[in-house]
């Protein structure tokens, strides 16, 4: 199977009732995944799209054996639902929600600790696009016509430079394996380092194409980990090299700050640590092609 | 979310740190008259503005008199703030808060922040506190009191005596010093808080804690469940356009070039900002549209970025996922036809849709220079940018 999803995962949607929620479960049977239910809170016993919806994630596991989760609650309660998922028994959840609290997710990441390993979920976002393996399954927000099945796996942090670099790779005729969004909230679920670790174990994948931007240490994290434990070839692509540096109040962001949260110094970074950097954006499917035709 | 720093004070002390005495003044004679009414014989007279770097830039003024006080306030009042922390622009000075001077020991930094690494609440500390923080962190990090908080319980009392007795306070005074720890920490968990920063914190000449400065920065996500936080926002220390982008939904930042950019998604922004760059131009902005492209949204972001008259250029960088292509071409015909624009106009559409969009823009007959790829589009928009220029200045010539 692919990294996180194939065409056996069982999905649930949580919020599936709301007006968009609805539109992206329908995008989701298209494309082929296997939408098993939804969860509400209060709307058990109605059905969307022709599938159950549940008051609780675990009625929902009950039913269903559901083990991915796509939550698509607004913000003030996303992390009660994340948490949810993740007592109810879900592996795989990723949260498309933009605008969850920093410290709701600290304490979300706080409560994923409390399941032995084996037992844990895997939540990617907030604030990201989702995940998609061309052909099998998508659980997210993405377009998926602009992906081919391939042996490329790609993770980013944002959204639509994501589908820029799907596209490119499709227009040359370059496929996906899994396409990872990370998403762009300072305080996320799984991290660059955590999904390069799962790309170079997957059989599927054959190179990795990173999509970073400017602020924050994941990319400079992520360079580290491929020096030290990537066989991979890593093709990365850096956004935000004219990006003013942010007005921040205070020194306190200055002084915990480490080299490697500029774009420039990311590149630095990533290129000392083996990975070929893209230029710019338009290139990064070319650098890709390159570097699959020499590994060939 | 940024507040004043008398703003921040009260808050603080309301959760057990100990502030000096002190008062607002929005004129220079409202602030003697609050320095009478306190009483002492010297006081501090503090700009109140959303930056630090305030002493060396002359938001500061020690003040022996009623005659002093004025006259700094005048100095102060109505003009901008220029700091290592506003930018060029600077920030206006609409408030003072006046103060009375303590005479202290020592100086201490402190400070509350979230570390995106752990992924927890950190607190950094240094026994030497005051303007030079920032090269001492950069020069001997090692002496830097680092200590972070594990969520389920929050802030120990022990972690606060470690890093009490790190930083050399008296122990006599150790038990002051953990109650402002826990009280920062407490303000920073129940308001939702991205930083909270006292510097300098001091220890006075009559032995006790004092937080001579404060400042608290908030989680704008988190609003929604703190309107008394809200309600401090002051307008005033916002770029004018940065806020009425805002509050239309648009995440805008001003730059100094002269090639407007409107795309979806913050990345894509970024990317697109680079390639102009990389094509020889400058971006005027910064603009993410999000991910509903609707046609309001897309006449909304012209609007916007046409009220910079620096802009010669404009470029329109949209990939549509969720929404089509069409629809974002309907936008961008319907803004353009209502409010004619006089410079290029760039656009490249990707995804969902595509064809039909590039249709609507050619059948619309407006005089739109369509691109497949970014690339071609930063440079096509360089290239018209420039030719425009040309043609203008043989226009001035004639």
């Amino acid at each position: 199977m692919s990294i996180f999803l194939d065409r056996e995962s069982r999905v649930i949607v949580q919020g599936i009732t709301g007006r968009i929620a609805q539109f992206h479960t329908k995008e989701m049977i298209d494309y082929g995944t296997n939408v098993v239910g939804g969860v509400v809170p209060g709307k058990g016993g109605e059905i969307v799209h022709g599938v159950p919806v549940f008051d609780t994630v675990k009625q929902a596991v009950a039913a269903t054996g559901a083990d991915a989760s796509l939550v698509f609650v607004p913000p003030p309660f996303a992390a009660d639902s994340i948490m949810e998922a993740a007592d109810g028994g879900i592996r795989y959840c990723v949260c498309v929600t933009d605008g969850i609290p920093a410290q709701d997710m600290i304490r979300v990441k706080r409560y994923m600790y409390r399941y032995p390993k084996e037992r844990r979920m895997v939540l990617t976002g907030p604030n990201c696009a989702g995940t998609i393996s061309p052909g099998k399954a998508l659980l997210g927000i993405m377009p998926g016509h602009i992906y081919l099945p391939g042996n490329i796996g790609i993770v980013g942090r944002s959204g639509t430079l994501g589908y820029e670099a799907a596209q490119q790779l499709k227009d040359l005729g370059l496929g996906v394996s899994t396409s990872v969004g990370i998403g762009g909230d300072p305080i996320n679920g799984s991290s660059f380092k955590d999904i390069l670790a799962e790309f170079e174990r997957d059989d599927e994948t054959h190179l990795v194409c990173l999509i970073g931007e400017i602020g924050g240490p994941q990319e400079a994290e992520a360079a580290e980990f491929i020096r030290d434990h990537m066989s991979k070839p890593v093709v990365a692509y850096i956004a935000g090299l004219t990006a003013p540096k942010g007005r921040t109040m205070g020194h306190a962001g200055a002084i915990i700050s480490a080299f490697g949260e500029s774009a420039s110094e990311k590149v630095e970074i990533l290129s000392s640590a083996g990975v070929t950097v893209a230029e710019h954006p338009s290139a990064i499917g070319a650098t890709i092609a390159r570097l699959m035709k020499k590994a060939a | 979310m940024d507040i004043h720093e008398y703003q921040a004070k009260e808050i603080l002390a309301g959760f057990g740190v100990t502030v000096p005495q002190g008062a607002l003044a929005y004129s220079p004679e409202q602030a003697a008259y609050r320095a009478r009414e306190m009483g002492g014989s010297r006081w501090i007279v503090k700009a109140q503005v959303h930056a630090g770097g305030r002493g060396k830039a002359g938001g500061v003024k020690l003040c022996d008199s009623d005659h002093e006080i004025v006259t700094a306030c005048e100095d102060m009042f109505g003009r901008k703030l220029v700091t290592h922390q506003t930018g060029p622009a600077g920030k206006g000075i609409y408030r003072v808060y006046v103060e009375a001077a303590v005479p202290f020991e020592r100086e201490i930094y402190l400070g509350f922040v979230l570390d995106r690494s752990l992924q927890r609440v950190m607190i950094v500390a240094s026994a030497e506190g005051g303007m030079e923080i920032e090269e001492i962190s950069a020069q001997r990090p090692e002496s830097i009191v680092r200590s972070t908080v594990e969520p389920a319980v929050g802030l120990q009392e022990f972690q606060a005596r470690e890093i009490a007795f790190a930083l050399g306070i008296p122990p006599a005074l150790t038990q002051a010093m953990v109650r402002t720890l826990l009280g920062c920490y407490a303000a920073f968990r129940d308001l939702d808080a991205t930083m909270v920063e006292i510097n300098p914190l001091v220890i006075t000449s009559d032995n006790r804690i004092m937080a001579l400065d404060a400042k608290m920065t908030f989680d704008s996500n988190a609003l929604f469940r703190h309107p008394q936080i809200s309600e401090l926002r002051d307008k005033s220390q916002e770029d004018p356009r940065e806020s009425r982008a805002a509050d239309r939904g648009l995440n805008y930042i001003g730059l100094d070039g002269n090639i407007g950019c409107i795309v979806n998604g913050a990345g894509l922004a970024m990317a697109t900002m680079d390639t102009i760059k990389l094509a020889g131009g400058e971006p005027a902005n910064f603009l993410d549209i999000g991910g509903g492209a609707t046609p309001e949204r897309v006449a909304k972001a012209f609007r916007l970025v046409m009220s910079d008259s620096n802009v010669q250029a404009i470029l329109v960088n949209i990939f549509a996922g969720i929404n089509r292509c069409d629809w974002v071409a309907e936008g961008v015909v319907q803004a353009l036809t209502q409010n004619p624009v006089e410079v290029p106009v760039v656009v490249r559409l990707a995804g969902t849709n595509v064809d039909e969009g590039l249709r609507i823009l050619a059948k619309s007959g407006l005089p739109i220079i369509r691109a497949t790829t970014l690339m071609e589009a930063a440079e096509r928009a360089v290239t018209a940018w420039r030719n425009d220029q040309a043609q203008n200045t043989n226009v001035r010539a004639i």
